[in-house]
């Protein structure tokens, strides 16, 4: 089925794809129109949320796998954080525009969208984090501790540097979730027209699902090809993440084998 | 004569489990020291004393005083990794790091702060040789220590060990995952150690207690039933549990 799908766009959109599709702007008529705004807003979207999540996710992660006590509301707590990952992305749409588009005063703005995505994909991060670094034996961390290594240093000298592939399969594959996530981002306010490519955190911006929605729902024929050209592009986008991760999973278990 | 440890109405428990009633020992420097006794019967958990490796257990507590050089290792003000400078530890199962054989040997003294390459190669040859495993490692320093032999990596362990300079050694079955050759290998190596080290092993192997070891501590459930020379323990044991555990009437 979905083979069949996705021969179908690219026998589509395949010949559509040119080096000004991905250059123009957006415009009224399909034969003009571009994805350049929404691929930067994309990309500024990515950046962004890399930014936002992996620091506080695989910090997160570390802090719950070695230093939290065990107790019953740490419990709580990781039972949640796995169920997080569970909960429809529109409910983090609700909770971002809530928070940071009119609480926060953030806007529709790109920060906004960011962090959205960023509450979106943590547990994510954390529940692989926390799998990566489990996954590295006892009798290693015994080994430094017994040679006198610190509790930190046990952490950032053998942990992480073990757990190092698991942790970054886990924060791509979970960055390219973020890219392909339209219904939250409708919901913090990410437009389907913009003019120009955002420059600023703070600026409005497109990314591409939300463009692909937009040609999707044009009763214009040529337009449902523009829309699988762009679709042909954010599958490529995914495929190239989901490669490196698988890549850098496999470098890693080469270099690390117990 | 000094003591090197002594151990004083040490008991400990994991949560309701009392694991060591009551133990109370003393041994001397340049001592092989071997504890024996069946599975379960709290020998590792003694081992693990002396160098605050249960600290991490939860449910985990202790009585009684443990003092190295009369200095009593679970006060206050001590530094867990400032004791396991003084008392090393090499495990079960052979555990190098997933690096460099070069860095394995140093990574003790690289979380010291010492970086200085002169220093670094010189303790890294001066451990190997100790080890004796200089001779078979020397041109692939390199290498991954993953790549070598089983008793090659536990040697590696014992240099790893070695080149923060203890002055005890604890051993935790060093040789139960190893073929013959590599034990006796590990045994021989144990002998050398001695005239510089005062080490204490923990085996299963009754044979290996008799070889290698100046006294020996026999342990079961929880006590420390008798501890003496080990040939007194091996051929004249005073406790009848000791005379039947080491004609292998149980355990």
């Amino acid at each position: 089925m979905l083979a069949i799908f996705l021969i179908n766009i690219i026998v589509d959109g395949i010949a559509r794809i040119d080096w000004a599709f991905i250059t123009n702007l957006p415009s009224r008529k399909a034969e003009n129109a571009g994805i350049f705004t929404a691929l930067m807003g994309t990309v500024w979207i990515l950046v962004l949320t890399a930014i936002i999540a992996i620091p506080i996710g695989v910090a997160a992660g570390i802090y719950l796998e070695e230093y939290g006590k065990k107790s019953r509301l740490a419990n709580i707590l990781e039972i949640n954080i796995t169920n997080l990952a569970g909960i429809p992305s529109i409910i983090y749409g609700i909770l971002g525009l809530e928070v940071f588009v009119r609480t926060a005063g953030l806007g529709s703005s790109l920060l906004s969208g960011a962090l959205t995505l960023s509450l979106l994909i943590l547990p994510i991060i954390i529940v692989s984090t926390r799998e990566a670094i489990k996954a590295v034996p006892k009798t290693i961390k015994e080994a430094s501790f017994a040679l006198g290594a610190s509790k930190w240093q046990t952490i950032s000298r053998q942990i992480l540097p073990a757990a190092g592939g698991g942790i970054v399969t886990g924060v791509i594959l979970s960055l390219s979730r973020a890219i392909g996530e339209t219904a939250p981002l409708i919901v913090v306010g990410a437009l389907t027209y913009v003019p120009f490519a955002p420059s600023s955190p703070m600026d409005q911006y497109s990314v591409l699902p939300m463009q692909i929605f937009n040609w999707i729902s044009r009763p214009e024929p040529e337009f449902a090809t523009n829309a699988a050209a762009a679709i042909i592009i954010l599958l490529l986008i995914t495929f190239v993440m989901n490669g490196i991760a698988i890549y850098l999973r496999n470098k890693w278990q080469k270099k690390v084998k117990w | 004569m000094n003591y090197k440890l002594t151990a004083d109405n040490v008991q400990v428990w994991y949560s309701d489990f009392h694991a060591l009633k009551n133990i109370s020992i003393r041994i001397r420097p340049n001592t092989v020291t071997a504890f024996i006794g069946p599975s379960g019967c709290g020998k590792s958990t003694f081992l693990r004393l002396i160098n605050r490796m249960n600290d991490y257990i939860d449910g985990f507590r202790m009585d009684g005083h443990i003092l190295i050089d009369e200095k009593n290792i679970y006060a206050k003000r001590v530094r867990v990794e400032e004791l396991r400078k003084e008392v090393g530890m090499v495990f079960q199962k052979p555990n190098p790091f997933p690096k460099s054989i070069f860095e394995n040997v140093v990574y003790g003294l690289r979380i010291r702060g010492v970086n200085d390459k002169h220093i670094l190669e010189e303790a890294c040859e001066n451990s190997l040789r100790q080890a004796a495993l200089w001779d078979e490692v020397k041109d692939d320093l390199k290498k991954s220590a993953l790549a070598i032999s089983g008793g090659q990596q536990q040697r590696l362990c014992i240099a790893r060990t070695l080149a923060v300079k203890p002055s005890i050694i604890l051993m935790d079955e060093p040789a139960s995952a190893l073929d013959p050759i590599s034990t006796a290998k590990i045994e021989e190596l144990i002998s050398q150690l001695k005239q510089n080290y005062t080490i204490i092993i923990v085996t299963h192997n009754m044979q290996q207690a008799a070889r290698i070891s100046d006294r020996t501590a026999f342990f079961y459930l929880g006590e420390l039933i008798e501890f003496d020379t080990t040939v007194n323990i091996f051929t004249a044991p005073k406790e009848d549990k000791t005379q039947s555990y080491i004609t292998g009437r149980f355990g």
